[in-house]
């Protein structure tokens, strides 16, 4: 194991290091566009931006129009209109990898980052110090009838329960409910819901009794002004979401993988493959920057990310059925 | 109290305090209205003003340094967005207004052009976003560029510069055209010389209005495809070969361009988790407003210059 392992890694050098001397001795220039998820959309603006103190001739735009929309424009009928990356908070869907097979578009998945979905309450709120993943389904399934702190737990004072999170349209909202309810688009619709995470922020450092959820991030920049809620998932132990326990799964069932997805016909432009490469190499610095503060994967997670993109392996690996639930260590590295 | 007195002041004191108390809602609401716009201001300007500065107008927008980040493409995103917007909407608009009212004969045909128009002006934004996606951004193949935007914005500010110019040229006193007729002036040359000028302090007011909208409009271009962070102004990455076909060259390429607006561009800040960007929104709103009071205060200035020209 060790040896291939370290022959892969010498590959790697090799080849990211040709790239780079290349580059340098050629100033790229050109246009590459990228456009997707606006959870993902902070790395992605991050890395346009060093990537153009590297090669001030090449211009990367960052669309923000949702997962789905990105999706869109990635998969789109007319080549000239198709964005070259797309940026995503969720795999590729089925549907997806079928109208790109339609259109006869081939692609490249590689994994960036990962995001945490905090659970968050009031930082007056004493009683509540972690909920279990069967709790917060019985509060957010559809037509539940749960309005009351009391109701959650047996020992939780009679205080009136007050939900917020974000809408619909979202991919948070996706993953949390795929996630904690388990049922796709399942969720009570009798809460504050929102696509701004500053407005949900807002709602529960207002409200005693508020409950929320939205990306690590956002309880990052407002820590002082709430409360954290540590979760229970299938370990049986409380896990309070932060960099490791998000990077090393233990803050279970809510922490979610992002990735980006390259057009494999523009990653043979040399800008393309220049900012791929570039984002890849830099990629611990640009997701853990404090004005990103989203968690980096390993560097085996990275390396194969690399690797992939090197020798042009397209498709999803979450394309089987197996891959569901897996995380990205198992489908990646085969671990 | 004699019978006239009874008969000119029937139920006096309560009509006397209907009026007194209208007077009050009348200051109330004003009033509250100009208190909510003050508190708006107050707090934009409070949470934007430690980072507004001169150069905020000519840096880049910034993931990774926020505190030295600007508004130069939005900034200038959105002065090609108008600019180009004027160019197409004004000319058509005024037109499209003087042939309605001067020339078209006053048919069935005509009218139900003109209750189209109006009931264009009521249609959704959105609707004209996705119109813009299919022709200009599809069929035209513009691609998602300032021009694709500017058309687009061009279509939704239309019925309304067509419906205020048309109400300006119909309030020109009918004498005037009489006049100029008999001096044996043609319709263009009365048109022209007589009515346009008397209705240009109208036509400048509506057309304004429209331009402020078109600055403030977000979701036509999100639709057509603006949302987009980009560190590069419209013409800002082509070269200009010299003279004038050089010009018209680079002219060509930079509406092409990809483009972001102010209102986009605040937006995608006041998104963000960390407090920093959303000062950075409020400086934003700052400049946003600031070229809407000059835009404004130039239609003050280009309105009572008109009027003094008139006899």
């Amino acid at each position: 194991m060790l040896p291939k392992s370290f022959m892969r890694s010498v590959i790697v050098v090799l080849v990211t290091g040709l790239g780079v001397s290349a580059a340098s001795a050629q100033r790229l220039s050109g246009r590459v566009k990228v456009d997707g998820s606006s959870t993902v959309a902070p790395i992605m603006m991050a890395a346009a931006e060093m990537y153009g103190e590297q090669e001030p001739r090449v211009q990367v735009t960052v669309g923000i129009s949702g997962t789905g929309g990105g999706f869109k424009k990635f998969l789109e009928q007319r080549a000239d209109l198709r964005t070259d990356i797309s940026d995503a908070s969720r795999p590729i869907k089925a549907s997806e990898r079928e109208l790109a097979a339609k259109f006869g578009i081939e692609y490249i998945e590689i994994p960036i980052a990962y995001d945490g979905i905090a659970v968050v309450i009031h930082p007056d709120n004493n009683w509540c110090k972690d909920l279990t993943v069967e709790e917060l389904r019985r509060i957010w399934s559809p037509n539940s009838q749960i309005r009351n702190w009391s109701q959650i737990r047996s020992g939780f004072p009679d205080v009136p329960l007050k939900l917020y999170g974000p809408g619909p349209d979202s991919g948070t909202f996706d993953y949390f409910v795929e996630a904690i309810v388990e049922k796709e688009k399942a969720c009570r619709n009798d809460y504050t819901a929102s696509e701004d995470d500053n407005v949900l922020v807002q709602g529960v450092t207002g409200d005693k009794g508020g409950l929320g959820y939205f990306g690590f991030s956002y309880y990052v920049a407002n820590k002082s002004r709430l409360g954290l809620v540590a979760i229970t998932g299938e370990g049986g132990k409380p896990v309070k979401p932060s960099v490791e326990t998000i990077r090393n799964g233990t803050y279970s069932p809510l922490s979610r993988p992002m990735f980006i997805y390259v057009n494999k016909e523009a990653s043979y432009r040399p800008e393309v493959k220049g900012f791929v490469n570039f984002l890849i190499d830099n990629a611990v610095k640009i997701v853990e920057h404090p004005t990103v503060s989203y968690v980096g994967l390993s560097s085996e997670l990275y390396a194969a990310g690399r690797e992939r993109f090197a020798k042009g392996i397209t498709g999803s690996v979450f394309a089987t059925p197996d891959a569901a639930g897996k995380s990205l260590e198992q489908v990646y590295l085969g671990r | 109290m004699s019978a006239s007195d009874a008969l000119f002041e029937p139920r006096k004191q309560r009509r006397a305090l209907v009026a007194r108390l209208f007077h009050a809602a009348c200051v109330l609401i004003t009033g509250g209205a100009v208190v909510v716009l003050g508190v708006l201001l107050y707090r934009v300007w409070h949470d934007g003003s430690e980072l507004l500065s001169l150069e905020f107008l000519d840096r880049f927008p910034s993931q990774i340094t926020p505190e030295k980040a600007g508004v130069k493409s939005a900034l200038w995103g959105t002065v090609w967005l108008i600019g180009l917007t004027a160019a197409v909407a004004i000319p058509t608009g005024v037109g499209a207004a003087v042939y309605l009212q001067e020339y078209a004969p006053r048919n069935a045909f005509t009218r139900l052009i003109q209750l189209n128009i109006a009931n264009l002006a009521g249609v959704p934004s959105i609707v004209y976003g996705l119109l813009g996606l299919a022709v200009f951004v599809r069929w035209l193949r513009f691609d998602r560029s300032v021009l694709s935007g500017s058309l687009t914005m061009s279509l939704l500010i239309l019925p309304v510069v067509i419906i205020a110019s048309r109400e300006a040229i119909a309030a020109v006193p009918n004498s005037i055209r009489e006049a100029a007729f008999a001096l044996g002036a043609t319709r263009w040359q009365t048109v022209r010389h007589h009515v346009l000028p008397a209705a240009a302090p109208g036509i400048l007011t509506g057309v304004i209005l429209s331009m402020a909208r078109a600055m403030g409009e977000t979701a036509p271009l999100i639709m057509i495809g603006a949302l987009t962070y980009i560190r590069f102004v419209p013409g800002g990455t082509h070269e200009a070969a010299p003279g004038l076909a050089g010009w018209v060259g680079w002219f060509g390429e930079a509406i092409r361009d990809p483009f972001v607006v102010l209102p986009i561009q605040i937006f995608n800040w006041a998104e963000q988790a960390q407090p920093i960007f959303h000062k950075l929104a409020a400086a934003g709103i700052v400049v946003l407003l600031t070229v809407m009071l000059i835009l404004n205060g130039a239609a003050v200035v280009l309105r009572a210059f008109w009027q003094r020209k008139q006899p």
